[in-house]
This record gives structure tokens, sequence and C-alpha cells, in this order.
């Protein structure tokens, strides 16, 4: 039993987070959002010069191959930087999703050597999104849509073949859209309870990544404001010597401390294809947009009014915190997952019996 | 990351889940803060010694059985599964024992904690005084040496079980020219000693669940010394931090009240739904009673290889603190009109509990102090 991280997995995270640092500041993304995609192609292609494309993807594609507690850990940076890019949907959801595929409809050979080198870009529709992201950059659509007969199919599909007019988001990081050909003209891929079944994983798999997400934007909001704190001075002193001020940043604080470890072990659940693997996801996702939802809440008090301006840079990461909140299955959506397999006969509860 | 336990672990787990099948009580206790009550825990107490469970962490030397927190984490799981007694010599301990342990003589540590360990003696805290509470260093009760002994003056108050207790450990001043944090020394007083009054106080279910102590002139030798003269602040707060913030709680606790609470819904699941929050107040419980274990195993991981406790130590006491009472005002709205009353057998339990939880964010540091900890330890906010 050891319930923490090896030294390399905690040397890739840093790695990653130097890299974002230097890369990835707030007025480059900024200047990302401005632009009519919404991506940068250089930042793009550092992050696949970073091997990032490729952690998830098995080494015989050119990848690392590794799993879903290192992709944990990873997810959480991203959130911390606010990377505009659905990064996570096609070098993590995507990447689990074409190897989980059956030989038979395989597309491995011919996607996953693209991703790991950065050159391919997967985008995917799954019914318990609304919305797709980055459809109008995507190399390859994977699609999840009822048949006639109202069970589940998955198609690949190009860009081109589907037809989708953008939304916006108040996220000026997401780029959406919604699709008014989801089928298309391509014959399925598969159907019947085999794409139901790689539908659930894929969900269990974005969750997971959007919980990351929203635990990293959650620490990025607490240091943003604790910054804000030491530096702002009123009544003679910095506002963070105020008991009110620091009780707030505490309350954050105690969140994120207690969201994290649902996140490990969710991904740790998903690697070891645990039976309750997708109440603990659930529970993962809930705490983890709980924490942001606090910090966005808390740091927006105690920037005070600068906090609700375009121009202070907590804008950025409290809109990404709310909307991804409804990302991959909205509370109700993992709420009642949660609720089914705890409210069962047969649910294993209590110390030493739990479905953990 | 590996979520196996070991054979060894494994093996310690079955031995104890065997010996609390064969020694837990059939019947539950009475309430330690009643006298009955407390001879029934007080006699369980001897009986986990005499297994060698009185505390597993110390070692076997002491009563204990050398454990490592994993083995802890285990040990707390079975006993909670088990339905064992609540444990009422817990302030010994978890406060006074790893004191005596880092700070004590070879003398003190064979006199107090073998005895300790057993229940023959009942350790009474003494911190807190009329104007020390959370500014715990106002402490004024004075302990000045005669000789080979201190003469101590001076009042305690929210003494836990000081009306069951024969022994108190505290702070009291024995530099009288000091203030604050100096000048302290942390002294261990027989409450039956010539001048000790013991004046009960009711908590909010009506027992004495807690004691102001009067100290006249109460003569304690020297030897009764934790540590260097006026070091007793130093020497208190080296092991609170750890105890209070992992041991005093242990998660294993909670997920049993969080399970009870599962259950409870579903057996007025017709009623309950008729407020939807109620449901999701179940869920809560449930997810935060886990996220707590899964926090203490993280914990414990991180120490095991050499980690420091951090921000835990106050994140900890916030956490269950406010889960406590969250799985119990959740109950109390599921039984509705019938949560008043006390004599109800699906009831009694759940209201004792609520009001118990009450005094959750208030005792051992209140959630106030703790967030002012976080706030200047933890992210480095100035002092107000």
């Amino acid at each position: 039993m050891d319930f923490t991280f090896t030294e390399e997995q905690l040397a890739l995270r840093e790695s990653v987070s130097r890299f974002l640092m230097n890369e990835a500041a707030p007025e480059l993304l900024r200047e990302i959002w401005e632009t009519g995609g919404g991506r940068s192609p250089e930042l793009r292609a550092k992050i696949a010069a970073q091997g990032i494309t490729g952690l998830s993807v098995p080494e015989a594609y050119g990848g690392l191959g590794l799993g879903d507690v290192d992709w944990a850990l990873i997810t959480e940076e991203l959130g911390y930087y606010a990377i505009p890019d659905s990064l996570a949907d096609t070098a993590y959801v995507a990447t689990g999703l074409l190897c989980a595929m059956p030989e038979s409809a395989s597309l491995r050979e011919q996607w996953l050597r693209r991703i790991a080198d950065g050159t391919a870009r997967v985008s995917i529709v799954h019914p318990v999104n609304p919305w797709v992201a980055d459809a109008h950059l995507a190399d390859m659509v994977l699609v999840f849509h009822a048949g006639d007969d109202g069970e589940l199919e998955l198609r690949a599909m190009s860009a081109a073949e589907l037809q989708h007019s953008a939304m916006t988001s108040i996220d000026a990081s997401r780029r959406l859209s919604t699709l008014t050909q989801p089928r298309g003209a391509s014959p399925p891929l598969l159907g019947g309870a085999r794409a139901q079944e790689l539908a659930d994983a894929t969900v269990d798999r974005a969750a997971v990544a959007e919980a990351g997400h929203l635990v990293g934007l959650a620490q990025r909001m607490l240091d943003l404001s604790v910054d804000y704190a030491a530096q702002r001075r009123q009544f003679g002193k910095p506002i963070g010597s105020f008991q009110a001020v620091k009780h707030h940043l505490a309350d954050v604080v105690t969140r994120i401390e207690f969201a994290r470890p649902v996140l490990y072990r969710a991904a740790l659940a998903l690697q070891r294809g645990e039976r309750h693997r997708s109440a603990l996801v659930s529970h993962a996702k809930l705490a983890c947009a709980d924490a942001a939802w606090t910090a966005a809440r808390k740091a927006i008090q105690v920037h005070g009014a600068s906090g609700y301006t375009w121009e202070v840079d907590l804008q950025m990461f409290m809109k990404r915190a709310w909307v991804l909140d409804a990302a991959w299955g909205d509370r109700a959506f993992h709420k009642a997952r949660l609720g089914e397999a705890l409210l069962r006969d047969d649910a294993p509860l209590g110390p030493a019996a739990t479905l953990y | 990351m590996d979520l196996d336990f070991t054979p060894q672990q494994e093996a310690f787990r079955a031995e104890v889940r065997a010996w609390l099948r064969d020694h837990v009580p059939q019947r539950p206790l009475a309430s330690y803060d009643t006298g009955e009550g407390f001879e029934q825990h007080r006699a369980w107490e001897a009986k986990l010694a005499a297994g060698g469970y009185s505390s597993v962490i110390w070692p076997t030397e002491l009563g204990g059985r050398g454990s490592d927190l994993i083995e802890w984490l285990i040990f707390e799981e079975e006993y909670y599964a088990a339905d064992a007694p609540m444990r009422v010599n817990q302030n010994g301990i978890l406060l006074l024992g790893p004191t005596l342990m880092e700070f004590g003589t070879a003398e003190q540590k064979a006199r107090f904690l073998p005895r300790m360990a057993r229940c023959d003696d009942m350790w009474a805290q003494g911190w807190s005084e009329p104007n020390a509470g959370s500014d715990m260093a106002n402490i004024s009760g004075r302990a000045i040496r005669d000789g080979d002994e201190y003469v101590i003056n001076g009042q305690k108050t929210w003494s836990t079980r000081a009306v069951f207790a024969n022994w108190l450990f505290g702070l009291f001043r024995s530099d009288p020219q000091s203030n604050r944090h100096h000048g302290l020394s942390y002294l261990l007083v027989p409450l039956d000693a010539r001048g000790v009054t013991i004046r009960p106080i009711k908590a909010l279910n009506g027992k004495q669940a807690f004691a102001e102590v009067f100290f006249d002139d109460v003569r304690v030798s020297v030897a009764n010394r934790i540590g260097e003269e006026g070091q007793g602040w130093n020497v208190a707060m080296a092991t609170a931090g750890f105890e209070r913030g992992l041991l005093l709680r242990s998660p294993a606790r909670f997920q049993r009240t969080a399970k009870r609470l599962v259950e409870l819904y579903r057996r007025h699941q017709a009623s309950a739904d008729r407020d939807p929050s109620i449901r999701d107040g179940v869920l809560k419980a449930w997810m935060d009673a886990e996220a707590y274990n899964l926090a203490s195993y993280h914990t414990v991981g991180r120490l095991l290889k050499g980690g420091r406790v951090g921000a835990e130590s106050s994140t900890n006491k916030i956490f269950w603190s406010e889960l406590d009472l969250q799985m119990h005002e959740t109950a109390m709205r599921i039984l509705g009109p019938r949560a008043e009353l006390i004599d109800d057998p699906e009831v009694h339990d759940w209201l004792e509990g609520f009001l118990f939880a009450q005094a959750g964010p208030i005792y051992a540091g209140t959630n106030e102090i703790q967030r002012n900890i976080i706030a200047e330890r933890v992210l480095g906010l100035p002092k107000s």
C-alpha cells in the first residue's frame, strides 16, 4: 500500500510545469484568444516537441505508454496554465479510445503515430456533450451517435464530412461547435454493446481529465489570490493580513487538499480497470469542480473590483473553471452515476469494505 | 501507486479482525460520561491493552505493537467496522503519550505509559483557562518552584473527562515574570492531591463531559515535569500538529458514520426524498468521508517516505469537523419530527452525535485558528 507518486512521476510533472510556465504565459494566451481559430500551431508544436502529445501513446507507436495516473498529474498542469487547446482530448482521451478499439476496427496504425508526433488533432463527439470542442481544426472526429435502432454507433469522420456551426463560449479558449449532420454518410466502425462500452470508457477518461484541469485551475486561482492579497494594501496593511481574507483562502486550500487524492484514486481505478471506476471518476469530477468553483468565488472576492475586470488575469482561469464544470457530464450526470453505485443493496460501504 | 496491502499487512488485518470479533462487547457500553459507562469503558481499555491494541503505533516495550502508520489505518478500519466502543483515554494516548515518548525520562516513561495504555490512569488535559482559550499563550496558572516541588495555583477549564480522571497534564507558568509562550512548564498533576477541586461542567447533552479544575497550593514533585523548566510550550507543541492533525480522528470513524447514513436514508427514502437536498447530503457525506480516507493514505504514504506533516494538520481538522456536522445534520433531517426524541433507539446515537458534532469545529484548536495557521504557515500571508 503506497498511495503516493514515484520520483519519476513527480519529475515529469515538474518538467511539464516548467515548460508551460515559460511557454504559456497569460499574455500569450490572450494573444491566442484573439486569433480566429483560437489555437496556436506554434504552441502545439512546442508541446509535441516536449513529448506531451505522445505520453499515453504506446511505445510501439512512438509514444511513452504512460498510464492514467501520470496523466492526472499532467492535466493538473494543463489546467494550472489554462492551456487554450483541447490537448487532453487528443493525447489522452482519443488515444485511449483508439487503443481500446478492437483490431477489426483499428485506426491505430493510421493515427497513433501522428498523435504522438503532434501532427494530428482528434475531436470526440459524445451524447454527454451537446457541443464538440475543436471540431473546426480536427484531422479526425470520432463520433458516438445513436443509430436508427437507438443504439450507439461509433464512426470516424473527417471534419469536412461533418456539418457544424460555431458556438461562442464565454471562455474564449473554448472553440465549440454544434453538429447538424452527426452521422454523415460513412458506415459505423462499431455498434451495439461494444460501442456503448467504449463510449462509457471515453466519458470516464474525459471526466477524469476535466477533473485534473479543474483542480489545477483551483490551485492557480489560489496562487493568484495569495499574490494579490500580499501586495494589495488597505488600512495601511496588506489585505492578506486580515482574517476575513485569510479564511477565504484557507477554505480553498482545504477544498484542494481533499479533491486531489480523489482525482488520483479515480485515475488509478481507470488504470487498474476496477469495477467501481465510473463512480470514482464521478466523485473526482464533483470534488474537483467543487474545489474550482469555490476557488473562483473566493478568488474574485479577494481580488475585489479588479477581479471583475477583463484586464486582470484571474478571469481567464475563472471562466475556464466555470465552463468545465459541465463538460463531460454535468453535476447531475455525475451525482446520478455515483448515487446509483452507492444506493444499491450490494454496495460495499464502510471502513475496510468501501467502494474504494 | 500501489493500493494492494502486503501479505504482512493483510495478516495484521486478519489478526485484528479476529481479535475484535472475539472481544468486542456484544451490547453497546453506556456513555463514558456517566460513572457506570466510564467503568465499562475503562474495563474495555484494559482488555484492549492486554491484547496489545491500546495504541498500535507505540513501541512494543511500552505496550504497543510497533506498527507503522499504514497498520494504524488498518487497525482503525477494523476497529470501527467492528463497532467497537469509543476510546475513553484518547487524550492521554494521543496528546500526552507521544510527548512523554519524545521528552520524558526513562523513569517517567516506565512510570506512566504502561498504566496509561491499560487505563489504570485516566488522563485529563489542562491547557485551557478562563482567559486562555484560542489565545493559549495567555496562561496564568502558576507553578512556583519550592525546593523539589512546584506549588500550583490557578484554574483550568474545559478539561475533558476530568470528572473521572485521576491525573492531569497541563501547562503552568513557572516563571512569574514571564509572558506569552515563555516561562511555561509542562507538569503532570495527580487529581487526588490536596488543594485540587474539580467542578463538573455539563455539556449540551446534560452529561458531565468536562470540568473546571481549581488548584489551591497544590504541591507536585519536580519529577512530574516533562522537559526543561520554562520549555513547556515547545514540549507541548512539538507533537501537537501530528497528533491532532493525523491521529485524533481516523478516517474509519467517518466512513462508518457515512455508511450508517446511507443505510438510514435507504430505510426512510420515501419520506426523505420529499426534500431532494437530503439525497444530495447523503452523497456528499459519503464522498467527503472517502476523500478524508484517501487524503489520509496519501499523507501517511508521504510520511513513510520521510515527508513531514504540513498543512494536513490544519486542513484535516477543518475537513473532518465540518464533515461530521454535515453528516449529522443530514441524519437529523431524514429523521424529521422524530429527531428530537432522545430515547428513540434509531434516533439516540444520531442525536448524541449531532450534539457532539457541534463541538468539533471548536475543540483541539478552533477552525478559525486552523484557518489562520493555514493562511500564515502554508500560504505565507502576513500575521494580523
